[in-house]
């Protein structure tokens, strides 16, 4: 298993535990007392992009037919700038999300911006990196 | 790779790039309001990356990998993957282009249908395939 799988599935572990951790809190939040607010959207970005989709990531960038001799994963560089801006983008999504719905329109809300950008260009990014790796042998 | 589980994965990907590029949208709309119309692409974003990205990418690689049989046609009646591989997709356009059609209320339901009947031709399709190697 290449480093880079490694990191991609090691890390999609991590979110796994963290989303179901937070959807545990959410569901017991009468029983606590503690609200986040736009905590389900969060809770539903780092179990579907940060669990399933990282996970996806790691395993095709590892099993997907070899791109050529020279380049068998195709650009291992784009690879990590894909596992980069996708946790990046995630992180800030999880912590502006509710930081933005107590105070719209501020500082935030560009952060939510600026997320969904980083969100934005891990994707394009690896669907570049992946495309041609699609083929019949 | 065999040729449905290229177009499947292809797919796949190209629903990864416009859903997370809705996405994008949606969320940064979020955070610094662009226009309120932008809601509607919602289902778009959710059928895009579910049923498009996700379930797409599970079939093509399900397709390529489960078991062959030791006679030809070694992947079984392609045709029925082929026909559920259709299916799906009309299901998603259905669904994503709903709250464009406002006088099409019954859009979602046959989009839901097609998606259900998708998904059963695939797993009738593939439930053979699912055996021990080499048999």
């Amino acid at each position: 298993m290449p480093i880079l799988t490694r990191w991609y599935v090691k890390t999609s572990l991590l979110y796994l535990v963290l989303s179901l951790l937070i959807g545990l809190l959410n569901t017991i939040q009468p029983i606590t007392g503690l609200s986040v607010p736009a905590v389900f959207p969060v809770y539903l970005h780092l179990l579907t992009i940060g669990w399933l989709t990282l996970l996806i990531f790691g395993v095709v960038f590892w099993m997907f037919p070899k791109y050529s001799r020279e380049q068998p994963r195709r650009s291992e560089k784009l690879g990590w700038v894909v596992y980069v801006t996708v946790n990046l983008g995630l992180v800030l999504r999880a912590a502006s999300e509710p930081l933005n719905s107590l105070q719209p329109g501020g500082l935030w809300g560009w952060m939510l911006a600026l997320s969904a950008g980083l969100l934005w260009i891990a994707g394009i990014m690896f669907v570049i990196n992946t495309w041609g790796r699609v083929k019949e042998r | 790779m065999p040729l449905l589980s290229r177009w499947m994965v292809k797919f796949a990907l190209a629903y990864l790039a416009l859903g997370f590029t809705l996405g994008g949208l949606l969320l940064a709309n979020k955070g610094v309001p662009i226009h309120p119309l932008l809601w509607r692409l919602l289902p778009a974003h959710q059928e895009f990356l579910i049923n498009g990205w996700m379930v797409h990418l599970a079939l093509g690689v399900a397709f390529w990998i489960l078991p062959r049989f030791a006679q030809e046609p070694k992947r079984g009646n392609t045709q029925l993957a082929w026909i559920g591989w259709v299916l799906l997709n009309l299901g998603i356009w259905g669904i994503s282009l709903s709250p464009y059609l406002p006088g099409w209320a019954w859009m979602p339901i046959l989009g839901r249908l097609f998606q259900a009947g998708g998904g059963l031709v695939f797993a009738l399709y593939a439930w053979p395939r699912v055996k021990p190697s080499g048999s």
